[in-house]
């Protein structure tokens, strides 16, 4: 069977049975989420033998067909997906109350699931535009979905940025066709001379992405749009759609674009990403609330993941390079299950307290012990505080900076760590009050545990055991 | 925007045209060849429709097609999760209601007729779903409360109906060996043909259904009523 | 080759003109009527593409253009049932 096919496959059929049958959403939307985490890992498991996978759905094969490609950067984020959105999708049965359970909940988060699937997937630059619409607009309307005229807003903003990015993508890939005759990544890249066309086409495609992504200073839409949706939407907008963006981007750039990546042009990301580390900090630190601190925190790490640009321009192939990469990825997998369990457990403390003001978070602790330690964990995986993944991260972007060179990078890195440290235990630091100790440590498990669960795997998980990983990104697999 | 705050965009995004018509024309002169126009027609035999923009939309490339297919579900969902419909518009006018009763069945008809005609022609499962959204929207103008639309529940299986239908070919012709989407050359062209069918109505419910901009009324009676 | 350019540099100016509107103007529809005009000028560009003299045109422009007309109108519709919501929360604003 064609696994990367089955990736799509299954999550689409199963988002098709939730909207036709909107009165068993929510079995057929767990059970869906269940059947897409198995075929996801499967794709992982794969390329973890094999090294890289590639199929044709239709049969033509490049360049008048499509084509699913997999290889390790792929298959991690494949991973992560599926282990975030099947806690999330656990988490979000118990979320919703039954009154106002949102009837579109269900197909919209499988259809979301089916794009990030396809993004991770695509070999082919037009069937990525189709799949980040898809994405587009899975996420704008699951982020309106709790109705708030603050969230419809918000979202309603979201979906416009996300459109202004598409098109602009979408004109670079009309430049590319008009050029080189062929969408095929591998094609293209073949095919690319560097030149005006092949710039032009970059630039557009890689501002229409960083839109996308919020890389600074496309930013502002994200902050209101992350922190205004439900729960479970936030954490998967933070912990995956933004990164989808991302991934994008740095599979452009080192895949199809390669001979155009410039010291200048890396440079030029490694700057906005600097900013973006600094800025996103600074306003988490002065955020007021929960959600909009978590939101602003994910600002400040795609700048950190930015930040590897010019250090992965400046290193010639070979083993530093490649663990390198596998610190990005690291970094990026960190994030995202630190901020998903972060934006769930924001949305206990929601729920439970009423609002999310920091200032006014007095006795969290006392009342959901297990929540407000699932927001410990994810913050020392913020900060980047042994054992976490992003430590390891961290401490091989600031090696590599100090090897190229490029120390000053390390005054961004420090600057952001101290300032993610300010905020964390800002918001610890109120969550404690005198009021007696706890009763029980679970409250209410089909809720705290997922989020537990991701923040503990983003701290111990990655941390201890990221030996994985490296073996996962080889380029001929690991066994 | 202040007044010079759009002078300036204006001037850069000038700037910008400037060099993109250049960019463009360097891209025309640094000629590819046919691009895949050559390849597209010789491999048209083997994709069981003779117009070429059909095999492009249902068989080159048909898994960008069934995922635009999502696309239109998924903004459908985004409506329908905002709560319910309009009331709409008030009943037509005796000459808006006779002229919808002559152009809707028209409509359905050549949206049956543009289908069928893809195969070969321009046209196919868009052009069709087109009009028949169009009928719909005209019976919204002309007061039908659910833009001439069954009941919520069957208008959810409709709107499903056209990626359910790609999708389980999809998963079928890969069940039997052959590759996801990947059709067997004796089956292929009633594939496609059962796959734009699907397509079409789906279109065609969702054009309309978004057109209504809500969750669908329960009770449409009263709908031609004064 | 100059139909083509002319065709294909008609689109880029709307796409231009597209970006224009949506950065200096604030109301929805305006906006939304921009990014339409955006996309326009994109398929109007693909379309030049497809172009190829007396030879029967390359179907694969094409067939993107249909695709991303679809693309186009579904986000169009969501973004005007949401810009709707809130008119209704907020009739003033």
């Amino acid at each position: 069977m064609d696994s990367l096919a089955l990736a799509i496959g299954v999550p689409l059929i199963a988002a098709l049975a939730a909207a036709a049958f909107p009165a068993r959403a929510q079995a057929l939307g767990l059970a869906g989420a269940l059947a897409t985490t198995v075929a996801s890992l499967q794709v992982t498991a794969l390329v973890w033998q094999q090294g890289s996978l590639r199929s044709e759905p239709g049969g033509w094969g490049a360049p008048l067909g499509l084509a699913l490609q997999a290889d390790g950067l792929s298959a991690a984020l494949i991973a992560m997906t599926a282990l975030v959105a099947l806690a999330t999708a656990i988490y979000a049965s118990g979320y919703f109350r039954p009154g106002n359970r949102p009837r579109e909940f269900w197909p919209l988060w499988l259809l979301l699931w089916t794009a990030l699937n396809g993004t991770f997937l695509a070999a082919d630059l037009f069937n990525l535009y189709v799949n980040m619409e898809l994405l587009g607009l899975a996420a704008a309307a699951l982020g309106a979905l709790g109705g708030q005229p603050a969230a419809v807003a918000a979202s309603l903003r979201y979906l416009l940025i996300g459109l202004l990015g598409s098109m602009t993508y979408l004109l670079g890939v009309a430049l590319v066709y008009t050029a080189y005759g062929t969408l095929d990544m591998d094609l293209v890249a073949a095919a690319l001379r560097p030149g005006p066309v092949a710039g032009t086409a970059m630039v557009l495609m890689t501002g229409g992405l960083a839109l996308k992504a919020a890389l600074f200073p496309l930013h502002f839409w994200l902050p209101p749009a992350h922190a205004n949706a439900t729960a479970p939407v936030s954490a998967a907008l933070s912990a995956l759609v933004v990164k989808a963006a991302f991934y994008l981007v740095l599979r452009l750039w080192l895949d199809v674009f390669t001979p155009l990546v410039t010291p200048a042009a890396a440079h030029l990301i490694g700057l906005l990403g600097a900013a973006a580390v600094v800025w996103g900090s600074w306003r988490a630190l002065r955020a007021e609330r929960l959600k909009l601190l978590a939101a602003y925190s994910t600002v400040a790490q795609i700048g950190y993941l930015c930040l590897f640009f010019p250090l992965l321009q400046a290193t010639p192939p070979g083993t530093a390079r490649e663990d390198l990469l596998a610190a990005l990825v690291l970094m990026a997998l960190t994030h995202g299950f630190a901020k998903s369990g972060l934006f769930l457990a924001a949305g206990l403390v929601q729920q439970s307290a009423g609002h999310d003001r920091i200032k006014e978070l007095g006795g969290t602790a006392q009342h959901l012990p297990a929540t407000t330690f699932s927001i410990a964990l994810a913050g020392t995986a913020l900060i980047g505080l042994p054992p976490s993944g992003s430590f390891i991260g961290k401490w091989l972007l600031m090696t590599s900076a100090v090897q190229t060179g490029q120390w000053w990078w390390i005054a961004a890195v420090m600057t952001g760590t101290l300032l993610a440290a300010a905020y964390v235990f800002r918001v610890l630091g109120q969550a404690f009050n005198l009021e007696p100790t706890p009763r029980r440590f679970l409250t209410q498990g089909r809720t705290e545990l997922p989020a537990l669960l991701l923040a503990l795997t983003s701290v111990a998980v990655l941390g201890l055991a990221a030996r994985p990983l490296w073996q996962l990104l080889q380029p001929g697999g690991a066994a | 925007m202040s007044r010079r705050a759009s002078l300036a965009v204006s001037l850069l995004l000038g700037l910008l045209t400037l060099l993109l018509l250049w960019v463009f024309a360097q891209a025309l002169a640094q000629q590819p060849g046919p691009r895949l126009a050559e390849l597209a027609a010789t491999e048209l035999p083997r994709s069981a429709v003779s117009n070429p923009v059909t095999a492009v939309l249902l068989n080159y490339r048909a898994y960008d097609t069934l995922l635009e297919l999502a696309v239109l579900l998924a903004a459908l969902l985004g409506i329908w999760s905002l709560g319910a419909a309009s009331p709409g518009y008030q009943p037509a006018g005796p000459a808006l209601e006779v002229m919808a009763d002559w152009v809707v069945p028209l409509l359905i008809l050549t949206g049956g007729y543009l289908l069928w005609v893809g195969a070969h022609a321009p046209g196919g499962a868009f052009q069709a779903g087109a009009l028949l959204g169009a009928a719909g929207v005209i019976l919204r103008l002309a007061g039908h409360q659910r833009a001439g639309l069954p009941s919520e529940s069957s208008q959810r299986l409709l709107a499903v109906s056209g990626t359910a239908v790609f999708a389980a070919v999809g998963l079928a012709t890969l069940a039997f060996g052959a590759g996801f989407l990947t059709y067997p050359p004796d089956w292929a062209k009633w594939l496609i043909l059962l796959i734009e069918t699907a397509a079409t109505l789906a279109i065609g419910t969702t054009l309309a259904a978004a057109y209504v901009g809500g969750q669908p009324p329960e009770n449409p009676e009263g709908v031609r009523s004064r | 080759m100059t139909a083509q350019f002319l065709f294909g540099g008609a689109g880029l100016v709307l796409f231009a003109l597209g970006i224009w509107s949506f950065l200096v103007h604030e109301p929805l529809l305006r906006k939304l009527i921009a990014l339409n005009i955006m996309g326009s000028g994109v398929f109007h560009l693909l379309i030049a593409t497809a172009e190829r003299g007396d030879l029967p045109p390359d179907p694969v422009p094409h067939a993107l253009v249909l695709t991303g007309i679809v693309v186009a109108v579904s986000a169009t519709a969501l973004a005007l049932a949401l810009g709707r919501r809130l008119e209704e929360e907020d009739p003033d604003g």
